[in-house]
């Protein structure tokens, strides 16, 4: 180690968590909000390896029961644990991506540097990994354009590219693509094809019947605050056991 | 007063700032000194309680927000009487002599124009909050960070908040008349000048220095608006 290695505060050796926080593990989990139960019972796991895609109409919960995963939102009761025990790389073992893009006014490469300075990834790495990622958004050529100004596509392929820069354990995705066209959204589910495709545990929310048969490998399906189903997708699709589901797939359940 | 004289007034008022008069340029410069060092001051206290009153949750905060709104419009000759108080012989600042010192027009000002800074700052870094936070807290960013994300982030409207603040400071008369004392040559800022030459009848002076602080003004609100747009442009 050279002299000035060892003069650097301790935290700055800390690398990111490298030990596995899946499975994640959610036991008998309501929430509740004013007194009216938004989420209700809902015990799961997340293991390492599928992507999973929680499924219903719109008001079941699923972007409520991605914001608990993430440790936006604590239950109102119920448990919620990480295979980690330390908070501190759970956290950081983690991204999100919204349904609604936060854009920092920022330049786009300096959306993803922050990004990268909040997780603490060293300022040595940082460079490459920007023009890694945004090479893989296919943004390289607006790095220094504001991020405000890009296009509804190219800001949601940028949310994924920000979140995929820290290299995080598990991804959780809440309608990543409700408010794009058709082209914009493959682009984007191609990436997440590459995101997942390097290891990454991929926990999406989506309520278009047609991406949840391109994606998905696992599915949970939300009703009303309930988890009423838990499938591969294959047995999912092929038959739902349930009867909302089996209305939902038919386009029958709207709410 | 007929309008001869006022023209001709006008004239030599027109003289005295093309050929830059030594006593309007003190006076201008000291002005400038005075309300930037304020405003100086009134961002570095402003900005951070803006920020943490539009982050933090804490009980009182409604209180302080009404509070911070109100002060917007503070009457400057309260705040100089009640920096008079402080600050003259027998006040609990007396020992430190800055009654009549520019010093005192300085802390006159910033106390006046910080509660300006402080509100505009609290709105503008509650909006950004609002779309923000979710953001950061999944990237694990804590509260002083997301301040410092906010304050910069937000940082061309927070900049016209302090224009703003900076418009109130140079404008002002009834603070600085009272701490100051508007000694000739020490404390006498374009505002006070105006008002003394004013009564005195002495309006070529006064007229002068009227219009470089109108021409002040207009171009505080120019450089607002320029900044908008730029900022609109590079940044949606």
């Amino acid at each position: 180690m050279t002299q000035a290695a060892a003069l650097l505060p301790e935290w700055r050796l800390v690398m990111p968590a490298s030990q596995p926080i899946l499975p994640l593990a959610l036991r008998n989990v309501d929430y509740e909000i004013r007194g009216a139960r938004l989420l209700e019972n809902i015990s799961l796991a997340l293991e390492t390896g599928p992507r999973t895609v929680v499924m219903g109409p719109n008001g079941a919960g699923k972007s409520l029961l991605l914001r608990i995963c993430h440790g936006l939102l604590q239950p109102s009761r119920g448990s919620l644990q990480w295979a980690n025990p330390i908070m501190e790389q759970v956290r950081h073992a983690q991204a999100m991506v919204f349904q609604r893009t936060v854009m920092l006014r920022r330049s786009t490469a300096a959306n993803i540097a922050y990004a990268l300075a909040a997780y603490r990834v060293p300022r040595s790495q940082r460079n490459a990994i920007i023009a890694e990622v945004l090479e893989q958004a296919g943004l390289a050529h607006l790095a220094y354009r504001s991020a405000r100004v890009l296009s509804g596509g190219e800001q949601q392929r940028l949310a994924l590219a920000r979140a995929w820069a820290v290299k995080p354990q598990v991804l959780f995705l809440d309608e990543p693509t409700a408010n794009l066209d058709p082209a914009a959204t493959h682009a984007m589910e191609e990436m997440i094809g590459r995101i997942h495709g390097t290891g990454t545990k991929i926990v999406m929310t989506t309520h278009d019947l047609g991406q949840a048969r391109r994606l998905a490998d696992e599915v949970f399906f939300l009703h009303r605050g309930r988890l009423l189903e838990q499938a591969p997708a294959r047995s999912f699709f092929a038959g739902p056991q349930c009867a909302e589901a089996a209305a939902f797939l038919e386009g029958k359940l709207l709410w | 007063m007929n309008m001869n004289d006022f023209s001709a007034a006008f004239g030599t008022a027109l003289h005295l700032i093309i050929h830059l008069d030594t006593d309007l340029v003190a006076i201008v410069l000291l002005s400038l000194q005075v309300s930037l060092s304020a405003v100086l001051l009134a961002a570095c206290i402003g900005l951070p309680i803006g920020a943490a009153v539009a982050v933090f949750r804490f009980p009182g905060r409604g209180v302080i927000i009404v509070l911070l709104n109100a002060l917007m419009g503070l009457p400057p000759v309260v705040v100089g009487l009640m920096v008079y108080l402080m600050l003259s012989r027998a006040g609990p600042l007396g020992e430190l002599g800055l009654l009549f010192t520019p010093m005192a027009m300085v802390i006159a000002q910033s106390l006046l124009v910080t509660p300006i800074i402080a509100a505009l700052t609290r709105q503008t870094v509650a909006d950004l909050h609002d779309e923000y936070a979710e953001q950061l807290r999944s990237m694990g960013v804590g509260p002083l960070r997301a301040i410092g994300t906010l304050l910069w982030d937000g940082r061309f409207s927070l900049l016209t908040g302090i224009l703003a603040g900076f418009g109130r400071a140079s404008a002002e008369v009834g603070a600085v008349i009272i701490v100051g004392g508007n000694i000739n040559h020490v404390t006498r800022v374009m505002t006070t000048t105006i008002a003394l030459e004013t009564s005195k009848g002495n309006l070529a002076l006064a007229l002068g220095l009227g219009l470089i602080l109108m021409l002040l003004a207009l171009a505080v609100n120019g450089a607002a608006q320029v900044l908008r747009d730029s900022a609109q442009r590079a940044y949606g």
